[in-house]
């Protein structure tokens, strides 16, 4: 079974850099500096997230602080995770 | 034609609309004339006046005189860029037409694609005058004239857009007047014509008052004609049928489905000659074949009033992204933002955080000369991630926004915001996508000749001078033009929201039911073998951006722009390029 941080990123890399494996991106990296992720792009992030992990993201929740990385995203699914469990 | 002794021989495509005042004032002076013509008027103006004849001219127009006394040719195209003209120097002489088509059929032209065109069409949705898509073809930029003499070729502009003498002291009621005075006569001399004219009736506020100045000044019952969509998101034809209703209008509309606008692009991009972001210009297509099969060959639109009235939502947006960016910090400003795209749920469900990331709202982007701007360039400029590796690295250092600033004029630092923006808008999108792609090309598709009253160069010169405040009266688009003409048309029209003009994009090309592409050409260009063997874009990318096309999943602005910015250019090298100009066998 693949971990989040493998889930999160093959979604990245397929849905926003369109499968280019080539660019570079740590887990760190931000998603807004680097021009990965728009307005669009943030609500399919949430929707996948939703889907795959069983969690509801509210509002408030939309925020860089939880989902402008790949480790951000990752911690931010396993709090959600464990609030559910 | 030419002229009475043969000395001068005109080409002309368009309309001099004052043509009639023009042949007077030159009877006036003892010049004699055969015909009743604005062709005849053109060579007598020249014969008259030289080159700055096209400063008198009121209308649309490329044509080329050929001066045999002084062995001069001179060209030029109008003020705003209604009409093409495209041109080439070969090792043997020089070659222009109202097509890039008709060059290319010239032996001496080549079929190589600028790749820094295809950046710029990635930026700004079009090229950069007077570059094209193929190398060593050029257009003669709006309001420029051309002389080549001596083996010498002189371009220079005989009018330019000007935003420094805005008058801040107009009375709002002075305004109003005059523009309502200049709108009809802008619209009573585009009337002028042997056949009859029709209109375009969106079902916006624009062509909604062409239509009844029109009806005014003709006196007649008018024809109008109009796009319905299958799709109801796109649809307007509520607010069509109330301007029907209103002005007694006898109406022709074509409904547009998923499946026409996939069967007619190819022949869309065939009569753009560039590629596309956009399917808009598809369904105008099929409106100019209903207008033509209906007998019609001139209609009157409502172009032009968004750039020059202030009526599209990036002012708009501008205004609220400067507004927020004073004060970044602010909870309660960027709610305007969110205002602003009622219809948009993405940006109804992003924090302050994001929405200022994606709106550029920083204080050091206020003194960026392309503010207003940068959202829209920076979204398109993500297509640019689907080129092949060899495609980036050839445009990796052609910087479009340097190229973009050399055309500045000296005065715009000084211009303010609003009109700044104006001013990339009235010389960027407006000739170089909406007029051409959207607008000439897709009428003369089907020989039919459209005409712009908010183009008349009264009117434009006269929005020069127009306060910012009253063309936007804090977030109400188009004050001034609704204050001076609203009461012509529909309550209803007059209060709608603004929405842009659209069609649908990716759902034309795919139907997510099945997965499947709506017609062969599609799967073929956008095929993994196809993109390696063209070699312009990245067949993994391009891959997963078909996959999620197929799935119904491209539902972002960018994922729509890039896969019919790529199914366009893959159209376009197999059209101009590959093939060498054949025709597209589709249903016209």
């Amino acid at each position: 079974m693949s971990s989040v941080e493998e889930v999160v990123r093959e979604f990245i890399v397929v849905n926003f850099l369109f499968g280019d494996t080539q660019r570079k991106l740590s887990n760190d990296d931000s998603l807004l500096e680097h021009g990965i992720i728009d307005s669009t792009g943030i609500m399919e992030l949430v929707f996948f997230l939703e889907d795959k992990y069983s969690i509801e993201i509210e509002a408030n929740e939309l925020v860089p602080a939880n989902l402008d990385s790949i480790n951000k995203t990752v911690d931010f699914i396993k709090r959600k995770a464990a609030v559910v469990k | 034609m030419s002229n009475g002794d043969g000395s001068l021989w005109i080409t002309f495509n368009g309309e001099i609309f004052n043509y009639i005042e023009l042949r007077s004032e030159l009877i006036g002076k003892g010049h004699r004339f055969e015909t009743q013509s604005d062709t005849e008027v053109i060579l007598h103006m020249y014969a008259d006046m030289g080159e700055r004849c096209v400063e008198h001219f009121n209308g649309q127009w490329a044509f080329a005189i050929w001066d045999t006394r002084h062995q001069k040719l001179f060209l030029s195209r109008d003020r705003v860029g209604v009409r093409p003209l495209f041109y080439a120097r070969t090792s043997r002489g020089f070659v222009f037409g109202s097509e890039m088509k008709s060059i290319l059929a010239h032996p001496d032209t080549g079929r190589e694609i600028d790749l820094e065109t295809l950046d710029r069409v990635f930026t700004f949705w079009s090229g950069l005058s007077p570059r094209t898509m193929i190398k060593g073809i050029q257009e003669l930029p709006p309001g420029h004239s051309m002389v080549i003499a001596d083996g010498k070729v002189r371009t220079w502009p005989y009018w330019q857009l000007d935003y420094s003498s805005i008058d801040f002291g107009m009375s709002t009621e002075d305004c109003a007047g005059r523009v309502l005075e200049l709108l009809g006569d802008a619209t009573r001399i585009r009337l002028r014509s042997d056949v009859p004219v029709g209109a375009y009736l969106s079902g916006g506020l624009d062509s909604s008052i062409i239509s009844a100045l029109a009806r005014k000044h003709s006196g007649d019952r008018l024809k109008t004609f109009s796009v319905t969509f299958q799709d109801g998101e796109f649809d307007e034809s509520n607010f069509q049928q109330d301007v029907i209703d209103m002005l007694q209008t006898e109406h022709r509309s074509v409904r547009c489905s998923y499946q026409d606008i996939c069967d007619v692009f190819p022949r869309v991009v065939w009569h753009a000659e560039t590629p596309l972001l956009r399917t808009a210009p598809a369904p105008l297509f099929l409106l100019s074949n209903l207008v033509n099969r209906d007998g019609y060959k001139v209609v009157l639109t409502g172009e032009g009033a968004d750039e020059f009235f202030g009526g599209y939502d990036i002012f708009k947006e501008a205004k609220i992204r400067r507004f927020w960016a004073v004060n970044p910090g602010s909870h309660w400003r960027p709610m305007l933002l969110k205002r602003l795209y009622p219809y948009l749920k993405n940006i109804q469900a992003q924090s302050n955080a994001y929405l200022s990331a994606f709106f550029h709202v920083k204080p050091e982007d206020l003194a960026n000369d392309f503010f207003s701007h940068l959202p829209r360039w920076e979204l398109t400029a993500k297509l640019k991630g689907f080129l092949s590796d060899s495609v980036k690295s050839d445009i990796r250092k052609s910087d479009g926004y340097a190229e973009m600033r050399q055309r500045l004029p000296a005065a715009y630092a000084r211009w303010d915001g609003f009109s700044q923006a104006q001013y990339l808008e009235a010389t960027g999108l407006l000739p170089g996508y909406l007029l051409s792609s959207q607008g000439d090309r897709m009428g003369m598709a089907h020989s039919v000749e459209g005409r712009f009253p908010f183009l008349d160069h009264r009117v434009v010169d006269f929005t020069t001078k127009i306060p910012p405040h009253l063309k936007m009266k804090v977030l109400n688009e188009k004050y001034i033009l609704k204050h001076a003409a609203g009461h012509l048309v529909p309550l209803s029209v007059r209060k709608r929201p603004k929405q842009p003009y659209r069609a649908p994009d990716a759902a034309s090309f795919f139907d997510s039911r099945t997965g499947t592409a709506r017609a062969p050409y599609v799967e073929d260009l956008l095929s993994p073998d196809r993109i390696l063997r063209d070699g312009l874009f990245n067949p993994t990318a391009v891959g997963a951006l078909v996959k999620k096309a197929r799935n119904g999943q491209a539902i972002g602005a960018r994922d729509n722009m890039a896969l019919i910015g790529i199914l366009s250019t893959q159209l376009w090298v197999d059209q101009f390029i590959s093939h060498k100009g054949d025709a597209p066998d589709v249903i016209s």
